[in-house]
């Protein structure tokens, strides 16, 4: 028998709901009290392939030293799904606590006698207070919460006060919420001795850090990076960046005299026609981008080719997830990394960005499409479902008002008027950079015709050898020079010297900062490098070198980022050890630290360490 | 070969039109295709028609997929910017490039096997989005670059040129993009100069998605008996339904023919389509009677041509997304990044 968990401001509450029950309003809730009680706070979602009727998950795990990352395990538990019952007892930790709706008896070989019971007939309070059965279910959702906040003590003015900001524009809406609110916590305060173990207490650690999620962030960014034309095909995870795409630009890219929209939005009929009005408007000088997951890179592998060979700027966003049809599709994943990277047929490939956070996103957004314009070929943003569809908590955006839009080399009228040298594929710098011009800028100067390899410097068809090779030679000076305009790793070195190294990259990071701080603590010191971008930069290089032995930490099944490693740079594979997690949840420090830990001779932690 | 442009040299007495320019500034290199491919045809057709429309070339953009006809734009307008894309998807980018500037002219030039089989659905979207554009299928019912295998605008029961029987339903382009809302929809032939170049000069006028299906005959591989694109054929059953003058605006119109013989279509941009009537009671404003009169004439073996539909005051793409006049390829910075007051509103809206 355990002795029931005492913990201040580090815990994880799950809740278990239905899918199309209103719960996620009400949990966003309860993650977003936390953190305005100056907590630090993650919440992740675990839901179907499904709209209404199968069960979904809401974790939120609260750490007042920040860490971010997925912990694993779970200390208060809300179960209010019948169906996941057995499971969901079944996950929590010894000494666990669960709050659950004992309005129908239970026998007692649902519960576990190292968890504490905490029932509270909901659907019954509920049926008494609410005729209209859609508000019976939705009020017992904020009823749950309010329990919460007696049990864990919660900010009770703070719950309210986001319980006005939530309904801003619908205020009769308030009061009710807040009655409900009020109507949980005096129950659980009436029946239960509170605060439980596990309690909240304001803090100081969230500071100025926003809460967003990264299919959002992505989107703002695109805004910010001047993009204007979106086309796209519905895909989960990677539907909501086009949907907030179209939030964003509702309320930034109106033209004040006229109402009219100062950008265009596809919904395209497939994924190939996505890429391919993505090529055309940026051909034609548009800032243009689509969004995706694995299946989408799939079916655009021939027309990211043809913009790799024909140099036309894209950006494509690709929202990892678990391989295809459906199902594990709502589970997240870096599995596209290799299939970027060399996506298409021919002599291929790309670039690639690696954010680790919404601010990331953001970042990199707006980045991507000087990127593609300086560069004049498709880059990738690599998100994944587990930043790109949770609000995570992140930096505050930034933006310097004297940054202009880096259009890279296009000839204007003037250049051409001037009589300056026109070759579409002339490399005229030195850097593999071709000028390019576009349609309708001049009526007798710099007109060319667009094809994908058969072609010399001046665009001109031809079929013959050595003209394929020194274009082909030129878009490999083209990607040296991407080397040193995409982002820099960056590097971490441990508080002592160390002959271990790792490299991870996007949503891992989170996971690696706690199991980086659990190793030390074993006294394991490791030396770290995220990567950021692809073409590697030197410093990836020189940093491999420096270990004896580098974990190569990602969320696949085949080590992509380490075969990409070795291929690219040249290194000795038996030099990368893989660190692989992949069965579609996020991967946890815990799991790192023991992999790290247990391939480095170091003694395996204890588990459950909470 | 593709890449020897043609001699520049020119007869000093060529005409000139408005803009200064004569016939030849239309043209583009020298044609790699079979001597008297219809294709060729349908190029001087385009050629004939921008001269005659006084368009700047600059100002028009040509874009297609692969196949023969996909070359084409190589050997007209060599002004203009090309593109010559992937297999079937021509139009996904063109609809692009129509996205990022609105103020060119689109042309697509495609094929039957490039828009009828892998482009079908790409096809059919464009023009169902109402994109801005004239969209040319040169239509010889038969993948020429690939050697003669059947495409699937081949009509049942019509033969290869090797004796293989095609026993597919055909594919009917003019009624799939009547059905999908085109708004200006004709079929012409490629031998019939004097009725394709006012089609392709009111369709280029045209704004909204415009349409022509152009049978020409593949002299390589469909040109035998047995065929029902080969120049015999199509001459032989083409039944036109109006011949079509097409005037831009400013030109004074007179009228010379008999009352009720005649229609004149005034489009949005003020140019005129003068129609003269061929077939009894058609009438080029009623899209389901022009369906109608398609499949009878399919059915009793003959090809209808004409300019076979045209609403003059179409809509298109830009007016559905309600998108600035401005191109949103000349946007500024000022009018696209919201800037830093703004993010940190943002900011603000997420603690």
């Amino acid at each position: 028998m355990s002795a029931p968990l005492v913990s201040t401001n580090d815990f994880v509450v799950k809740f278990a709901n239905v899918n199309g029950s209103g719960s996620a309003s009400a949990n966003q809730l309860f993650g977003r009290i936390v953190l305005r009680m100056g907590i630090p706070a993650t919440p992740r979602n675990i839901f179907p392939s499904n709209i209404q009727g199968l069960p979904t998950w809401y974790e939120v795990r609260i750490s007042e030293d920040g860490w971010l990352g997925s912990r694993g395990g779970v200390d208060l538990m809300v179960p209010m799904n019948p169906q996941t019952w057995d499971q969901d007892m079944a996950s929590i930790a010894p000494g666990g606590y669960v709050l659950y709706d004992s309005t129908k008896p239970m026998p007692e070989a649902n519960f576990r006698a190292d968890v504490t019971r905490l029932g509270l007939p909901l659907t019954s309070m509920c049926n008494a207070a609410y005729a209209d059965p859609r508000q019976r279910q939705l009020f017992k959702n904020i009823m749950y919460v309010g329990a919460l906040s007696a049990l864990i003590d919660m900010d009770v003015a703070e719950a309210e006060k986001l319980i006005g900001e939530q309904f801003r524009g619908k205020e009769k809406l308030i009061k009710p919420n807040v009655d409900a609110f009020r109507m949980g916590r005096e129950a659980a305060q009436q029946a239960f001795d509170c605060p439980i173990g596990l309690r909240l207490r304001r803090s100081d650690k969230v500071g100025d850090r926003i809460m967003v999620d990264g299919n959002g962030a992505a989107a703002l960014g695109a805004v910010f990076g001047g993009a204007t034309v979106c086309a796209w095909y519905p895909i989960t995870p990677s539907s909501s960046v086009a949907e907030a795409f179209t939030s964003h630009c509702r309320r930034y890219r109106g033209e004040p005299e006229t109402g009219k929209r100062r950008y265009a939005i596809v919904q395209a009929e497939d994924e190939l026609a996505s890429i391919g009005m993505v090529i055309g408007a940026a051909w034609n000088g548009a800032r243009a981008f689509t969004s995706t997951s694995g299946p989408g890179i799939s079916l655009m592998q021939e027309f990211i080719g043809l913009a790799y060979f024909a140099e036309i700027p894209a950006v494509i966003v690709d929202v990892q997830r678990g391989g295809p049809s459906t199902g594990m599709p709502t589970r997240t994943q870096q599995c596209d990394i290799l299939s970027a990277a060399y996506a298409s047929h021919g002599d291929t490939k790309h670039v690639l960005l690696l954010p680790e956070d919404p601010k990331e996103c953001f970042d990199f957004g707006a980045l991507a499409f000087d990127l593609a314009d300086r560069l004049q070929t498709p880059i990738f943003l690599m998100l994944d479902l587990d930043i790109g569809m949770n609000e995570r908590l992140c930096a505050p955006f930034q933006w310097d008002d004297s940054r202009r839009l880096d259009r890279g080399k296009v000839m204007r009228f003037e250049d051409l008027e001037a009589g300056r040298k026109f070759g579409r594929y002339l490399d005229i710098d030195g850097d593999g950079i071709p000028y390019r011009t576009l349609p309708g800028t001049h009526p007798s100067k710099g007109s060319f015709f667009t094809r994908g390899t058969t072609k010399d410097a001046y665009a001109r068809y031809t079929e013959e050898g050595p003209a394929y090779i020194e274009n082909m030679e030129r878009l490999l000076r083209k990607f040296a020079t991407a080397r040193s305009l995409v982002p820099a790793p960056e590097i971490r070195s441990a508080e002592q010297p160390t002959r271990i190294g790792a490299i991870h990259y996007g949503s891992t990071s989170a996971a690696m900062a706690e199991a980086l701080d659990m190793l030390r603590r074993k006294g394991a010191h490791v030396d770290t490098l995220r990567l950021r971008g692809f073409p590697f930069p030197a410093e990836v290089e020189a940093f491999i070198a420096r270990y004896d032995r580098v974990f190569v930490v990602e969320q696949n099944r085949d080590a992509q980022m380490r075969s990409l490693l070795t291929i690219e740079l040249g290194i000795d594979p038996a030099r990368l050890i893989p660190v692989l997690h992949y069965d579609g949840s996020p991967i946890t420090a815990r799991f790192i630290a023991d992999a790290i830990g247990r391939e480095a001779a170091i003694v395996p932690f204890r588990k459950a360490v909470s | 070969m593709t890449y020897l442009p043609k001699p520049k040299f020119r007869h000093p007495s060529l005409p000139r039109n408005r803009l200064g320019f004569t016939r030849r500034d239309y043209e583009g290199t020298v044609s790699t295709l079979c001597a008297g491919c219809g294709h060729d045809s349908i190029s001087a057709a385009i050629v004939q028609a921008c001269f005659e429309l006084d368009l700047e070339p600059h100002r028009l953009a040509k874009l297609s997929g692969i196949g023969c006809s996909s070359k084409t734009p190589t050997y007209f307008l060599g002004s203009s910017h090309g593109f010559n894309s992937v297999h079937g998807r021509m139009p996904s980018v063109l609809t692009g490039a129509n996205l990022a500037n609105r103020e060119l002219v689109y042309l697509g030039v495609s094929g039957d096997g490039d828009s009828a089989s892998i482009g079908l659905g790409q096809f059919a979207h464009a023009i169902r989005r109402g994109v801005d554009m004239l969209y040319i299928v040169e239509n010889n019912g038969v993948y020429g670059l690939t050697k003669g295998q059947f495409s699937a605008t081949a009509d049942a029961g019509s033969k290869s040129k090797y004796g293989a029987d095609n026993n597919d339903s055909p594919i009917d382009m003019v009624s799939l993009a009547l059905q999908l809302g085109a708004t200006y929809v004709a079929r012409s032939f490629s031998g019939d100069k004097t009725q394709l170049v006012p089609l392709i000069k009111g369709a280029l006028a045209h704004r909204g998605a415009a349409f022509i299906d152009c049978i020409s005959p593949c002299v390589a591989f469909n040109n035998h008996s047995g065929s029902t694109k080969s120049y015999d054929y199509v001459r032989a059953h083409n039944e036109a339904v109006n011949a079509l003058d097409f005037m831009p605006a400013r030109e004074a119109i007179v009228v010379d023919y008999a009352p009720g013989k005649l229609e004149e279509v005034e489009q949005h941009d003020g140019s005129i389509l003068r129609l003269r009537k061929l077939a009894a009671d058609y009438d080029v404003h009623d899209r389901i009677g022009a369906m109608t009169h398609l499949q009878r004439k399919a059915a009793a073996g003959e090809i209808a041509t004409g300019l076979l539909y045209v609403d003059p005051e179409p809509t298109d793409l830009h007016a559905h997304l309600q998108t600035v006049t401005t191109p949103l390829n000349a946007l500024s910075d000022a009018e696209l990044v919201p800037g830093a007051a703004a993010l940190a509103k943002f900011n603000a809206t997420r603690r």
